[in-house]
């Protein structure tokens, strides 16, 4: 089966044609055509991946390794790219939660995508184009297919954050997002270019991984770190960091089931599995992983301090997720890329799961976003109450539920693992505090109290149909069951998540090097996590313990602002002024860009334009044509055709020629 | 003669010149024969160069379907054609752009159709045959006759401040044709000198042994009438007042073929003639094709007319041709090769999606659009797509030739090629921002909400193109295996030559040298004889 591997891209492309060339014929004749396509391509890629990966789980772990070439891409000289994907434990791991999660999503929008006629077809199309390309991120065996699927869907994201083109700020939100990722992808490119360059000298001209992985170890320090750093560049705009994560909020101007689907549950942790899929070469970089790690923390106690005091449903949800993707970044940047992998898989359950009880509480509220605005749905929408409970306690780090095994894991090796410190820890459990916090801030906001929307609205307040509801309750269960796939050694499991991914996250940098000395793969896989130095247990229970204690004060400082003492926030707002001001204005870190990059940008070019271009060349180009305009015309006056004139000018010139011949002979 | 045993080429460059004395019989008034007849000649001409597609061998690097014919034998003129990897594709493209040209002007060109759509097919044979000449006076003869049926277009057909444009047009290209006369002049004798034979065949020119200091100005000559044809940084003024004048069609040909005119010949001439010259240029080319990609995008992002920004991104994208080429690796200079189709496809595109708005607004400033997608939605879906090609989306074309000038820019010049890859931020800012304000947004002027969505001609106009975005974007490897064998031969032969001069030149300094240094040791004496007097 695994030489079927690309059908799993190839029904997604399938249904884009289908979709994209006749969509609007089939929307007209019947419009459930179109969902039944689009799902069912989605479906069918899930199916594959499914069988491709219990085909898989059935091999031993050394031999979960294949390639399956399909064609020659980009080639030229040295240069020889192929379309090719490839099958290993982290790869089928990512596809079949994306596939999986994807299609819940899919069946999901047919509920909520239901009133918009005319363009419902072409919803589905862009999401199956997402799809493919998502699906060519996972599974390609190269950096530049990569990079397809990497751009692929930062182009589907733009297309779909601006669905709902006629309102500007959607339309300026996906220009931005596209933009943000453009900036990032330039450096990704520039990333390939000295690796591929860099490898070449050692003539290794290769963008596959299984080319480029084992042979690192050619390349000088200063280069691996190089590369890191950029395509670490790169993933701060795809997996929305500091500096670059300025377009995830802004993203949430798409239709629901577009920010569950690509900015919270797939698109976004990309550039984990990026570096998840470069360990290697993070490994042999320990500056880099620090940069990595320090820009996670900071960017999941940022962003969480900017998701304490926003309104909007949707926009706490998408400061949380670049929030959570910080931790995972954390857990990367420790060396803990399992971990951080696992954070990815989990996350991805209950923060889809927590944007579609979103979408859904909008739903029923006829769009309304501002949490302002709502409350006690609770009793109006219980399934979807119920859910986004469930996904809360998850995210909150209750534990039991998946949020808790995966954020603890990256909190304690962020503490003890080799790369890891205390601050780092610190910083961690404290925004782990602020999670607890603003998760239960928006249960509490939407869910209970009195409903305080107009009246009109109050009567619509209704639970979503079907098709929405399944997939939530499909998540919810996802949720919780989901972290017992890597209960870790301390709390009696055995972690076999870890275990999965050994064949490929196992390559620390002295088993590089070991490798290139001679020994032979799979004698390095073995013990390579086995021999993670183990600081005692009581202090993994102690931190255990702390980060719980931090979640419940969280949840309970929400408890009293917003269902016991309401009016405490606005006074706490009244107090600290500048501070809820700077959270409320998200730290005005994008006025500062435009003030620091776009405005002066603008104005060179203006100044290129109508200095360089219309008054110096063109100046210069017309003055040239003035000048021998002038010239002719001053050259005109002589050809009066007075034959006079003519007459004295001979006589003159005559003279003239006589005179220098003379002073000639005479001097 | 050749593989076909057929003058193959000599059929296809002058197919339109006796398409278009045909279409000079037609009477005035029937304007749609005019039309039609028009359409079936560059469709038939488009027919008959795909032979030349079909039978070409990917595996030779040398000339083919060769026809050479004594001309001018007294002056050693020769009706000299053939085609290799490095002009098949621009030939092909050519053929392919003119049905597209004449279907997209049907309504457009209302007066003077028949004077227009022999323009049309003139135009084509020149251009064709500037491609395919191989005899340095042939290829003037075409080169220079290009410039007629193209000023005519601007100037007759052209926008209210055409008679500017189409002089500015004429004079920035003839100056620098001058100076490239000059210098084949000059190469004439040259070779007459050293060799004993009176002869214009370029292949022959090729071995010319040019000494470096005559070298470097002839290369000048060369260089600036291709610069300023491509138009390279700071010579590109003219493009975006002929692009801005030009109507729809002369833009798509104009961007399409014409500007590839340039890059061509410094593949053809300028490069192999004058290899040490061009050696010590490469520096300042590609830092002024790399000003250029940044210029021509930045400059593009403030424009307030669409074509005029379209023209910008031209300065911009040839830059990236430019700065492949100039690589001198395989990747760069395939990768140049292919952008160069892809810019004649994309930009073509282009200017075809925004000639389509005019006709139905007169007006092309952005500002007076909003909303469009909404009452136009399929004409949306091909700007979109041809928008991403444009900025280099993978998948595309764009991508393709975009990534691999990288990569050989890169393996030449790290720090152009990075600035070159910023390039593609700037290109995705100013499309996208045009295309939201165009496009997007609420659909609020009374007089955009009645316009009609693309009609059919309009959609099968487009749909070619299209088409081979997507083609040229996922196999690359059916245009790029029948360019290697000629790149790769052109390197060799580059270098090879290259190496000959500097071995010489070094002999040269040598000498020099020693004649320095033999000539202060005898003259030392007398000086220091001076001094104690």
């Amino acid at each position: 089966m695994f030489d079927y591997v690309w059908l799993i891209p190839v029904f997604p492309a399938i249904g884009v044609l289908i979709n994209g060339f006749l969509g609007k014929r089939i929307e007209k004749f019947n419009k459930s055509i179109v969902h039944w396509v689009a799902c069912g391509a989605v479906g069918l890629s899930f199916l594959v991946t499914c069988i491709i990966f219990f085909q898989m789980l059935g091999l031993e772990p050394e031999h979960r390794f294949y390639e399956f070439t399909c064609f020659n891409w980009i080639s030229g000289g040295v240069l020889q790219t192929y379309v090719a994907y490839q099958i290993d434990p982290l790869s089928m791991l990512m596809c079949m939660f994306v596939t999986g999660v994807g299609f819940l999503i899919h069946v999901y929008s047919i509920g909520y995508m239901a009133h918009d006629e005319g363009r419902y077809y072409r919803f589905f199309t862009y999401l199956n184009l997402f799809m493919f390309s998502m699906i060519n991120l996972i599974l390609a065996n190269n950096f530049l297919l990569m990079f397809l699927g990497w751009e692929g869907v930062g182009m589907c994201s733009y297309l779909l954050i601006g669905f709902w083109f006629s309102e500007e700020a959607n339309a300026v939100a996906g220009k931005k997002a596209f933009i943000t990722n453009r900036v990032g992808d330039f450096f990704f490119i520039v990333g390939m270019l000295v690796l591929f360059c860099g490898l070449g000298e050692h003539g290794v001209w290769s963008f596959q991984f299984s080319r480029v992985f084992p042979n690192v170890h050619l390349l000088s320090p200063n280069t691996v770190t190089l590369v890191c750093l950029l395509f670490f560049a790169g993933c701060t705009a795809k997996s929305a960091q500091i500096p670059l994560y300025i377009w995830l909020p802004d993203a949430m101007a798409g239709p629901t089931p577009v920010s569950a689907l690509i900015h919270a549950a797939t698109m976004v942790t990309s550039g984990v599995y990026m570096v998840a899929r470069s360990n290697i070469l993070y490994s042999l970089s320990p500056f880099a992983m620090g940069v990595v790690a320090v820009v996670g923390a900071l960017t999941a106690l940022f962003a969480a301090s900017i998701g304490l005091a926003q309104n909007d449903i949707k926009k706490v949800l998408a400061y949380s997720t670049v929030s959570q993707l910080g931790y995972m970044f954390l857990g990367l940047g420790v060396g803990a890329y399992a971990a951080g992998m696992f954070h990815v898989l989990t996350h991805s359950f209950f923060k889809a799961l927590l944007f579609m009880g979103a979408g859904s509480v909008i739903h029923a509220m006829s769009g309304e976003q501002d949490m302002r605005l709502m409350g006690g749905l609770r009793k109006k929408t219980p399934i979807t109450f119920i859910t986004m409970f469930i996904a809360t306690l998850a995210i909150a780090g209750i534990p039991g539920l998946s949020g808790f095994f995966s954020k603890d894991e990256i909190l304690w090796q962020a503490y003890s693992s080799p790369h890891g410190h205390f601050l780092l820890w610190l910083t961690g459990a404290v925004a782990a505090g602020m999670t607890a916090f603003y998760m239960f801030r928006l249960i509490f906001m939407t869910f209970y109290n009195e409903n305080r929307a107009p009246e009109d609205v109050q009567h619509h307040i209704h639970e979503s149909p079907k098709a929405m509801t399944v997939p939530l309750m499909v998540l919810a269960v996802l949720s919780v069951i989901g972290g017992y796939l890597g209960v870790p050694h301390a709390l009696g499991g055995s972690n076999r998540f870890h275990k999965f991914l050994d064949p490929v996250m196992g390559m620390g940098p002295d088993k590089i090097f070991q490798k290139a000395a001679g020994g032979s793969l799979h004698h390095v896989a073995e013990g390579s996590h086995v021999a993670a130095h183990h600081p005692s247990l009581f202090m993994e229970y102690l931190l255990m313990a702390v980060s719980v204690a931090i979640a419940l004060i969280g949840i309970y400082i929400a408890y009293v602002m917003y269902v016991k003492k309401r009016d405490l926030p606005e006074k706490l707002a009244e107090k600290f002024r500048l501070l809820h001001r700077m959270l409320f204005n998200k730290w005005y870190v994008d006025e500062l860009y435009t003030l620091v990059i776009i405005r002066p940008f603008h104005g060179i070019s203006n100044f290129f334009w109508k200095i360089i271009d219309v008054i110096m060349i063109d100046g210069m180009v017309n003055g040239v044509a003035r000048v021998v305009g002038w010239g002719s015309s001053v050259l005109r006056l002589i050809q009066s055709g007075y034959v006079q004139c003519y007459a004295v000018s001979i006589i003159f010139g005559t003279v003239a020629l006589l005179v220098y011949y003379f002073l000639k002979i005479a001097g | 003669m050749n593989q076909l045993d057929f003058p193959i080429i000599s059929l296809v460059t002058f197919f339109p010149l006796v398409g278009a004395i045909t279409v000079m019989l037609i009477s005035k008034e029937r304007k749609d024969a005019l039309r039609t007849a028009a359409l079936v000649v560059s469709l038939i001409e488009f027919i008959i160069s795909l032979p030349v597609l079909i039978y070409f061998k990917s595996g030779t690097h040398g000339m083919q379907f060769v026809e050479n014919v004594p001309w001018v034998k007294s002056l050693g003129i020769s009706y000299f054609m053939g085609i290799d990897g490095i002009s098949l594709w621009i030939v092909i493209l050519t053929t392919f752009l003119t049905p597209v040209c004449i279907l997209s002007s049907w309504n457009y060109i209302q007066k003077w159709v028949k004077e227009y759509m022999v323009c049309m097919l003139l135009l084509e044979t020149a251009m064709l045959g500037a491609l395919v000449s191989l005899d340095l006076v042939l290829f003037y003869v075409f080169w220079e006759l290009m410039l007629i049926p193209m000023y005519m277009l601007i100037g007759v057909w052209g926008g209210p401040r055409r008679i500017y444009a189409a002089l500015k047009f004429f004079l920035y290209t003839a100056a620098g044709s001058v100076f490239m006369l000059l210098a084949i002049i000059f190469l004439y004798y040259y070779n007459h000198k050293v060799t004993g034979v009176y002869t214009f065949n370029l292949l022959e020119l090729y071995n010319l042994n040019i000494p470096v200091s005559v070298q470097f100005w002839l290369c000048v000559a060369f260089f600036l009438s291709f610069a300023i044809k491509v138009p390279m940084f700071p010579l590109h003024t003219w493009l975006p007042d002929a692009h801005v004048e030009a109507p729809t069609a002369g833009s798509v040909i104009l961007a399409g073929v014409l500007l590839k005119m340039g890059t061509y010949g410094f593949l053809r001439f300028a490069i192999p003639l004058f290899p040490y010259a061009t050696h010590q240029f490469t520096p300042v080319i590609a830092a002024l094709s790399v000003i250029g990609i940044i210029y021509g995008a930045m400059v593009a992002m403030v424009q307030p007319d669409i074509k005029k920004l379209v023209a910008y991104s031209s300065v911009s994208h040839l830059g990236y041709v430019m700065l492949g080429i100039f690589a001198f690796n395989i990747q760069g200079i395939e990768g140049g090769l292919y952008q160069m189709l892809n810019h004649g496809i994309s930009t073509g595109a282009l200017f075809l999606l925004v000639g389509m708005l005019y006709e139905r607004r007169h007006t092309r400033l952005i500002k007076d659009f909003g909303g469009i997608a909404k009452v136009m939605p399929v004409f949306a879906t091909f700007f979109m797509i041809i928008t991403l090609s444009s900025v280099a989306v993978p998948g595309t074309n764009g991508f393709v030739g975009e990534f691999m000038i990288l990569v050989g820019a890169f393996r030449s010049y790290p720090v152009f090629a990075v600035i070159a890859v910023s390039g593609a931020i700037l290109g995705a800012m100013y499309m996208l921002w045009m295309y939201q304000r165009v496009m997007f947004c609420p659909l609020d002027k009374p007089e955009n909400q009645k316009l009609k969505d693309i009609n059919a001609r309009e959609i099968i106009t487009l749909l070619p193109l299209v088409i081979l975005v997507f083609v040229m974007g996922f196999f690359p490897g059916l245009f790029l295996r029948k360019m290697d064998a000629t790149v790769e031969h052109f390197l060799e032969n580059y270098n090879k030559r290259y190496e000959m001069y500097a071995q010489q030149e070094t002999a040269e300094q040598l000498e020099a040298k020693i004649a320095a240094v033999v000539s202060e040791r005898s003259e030392a004496p007398r000086l220091q004889g001076g001094a104690s007097r």
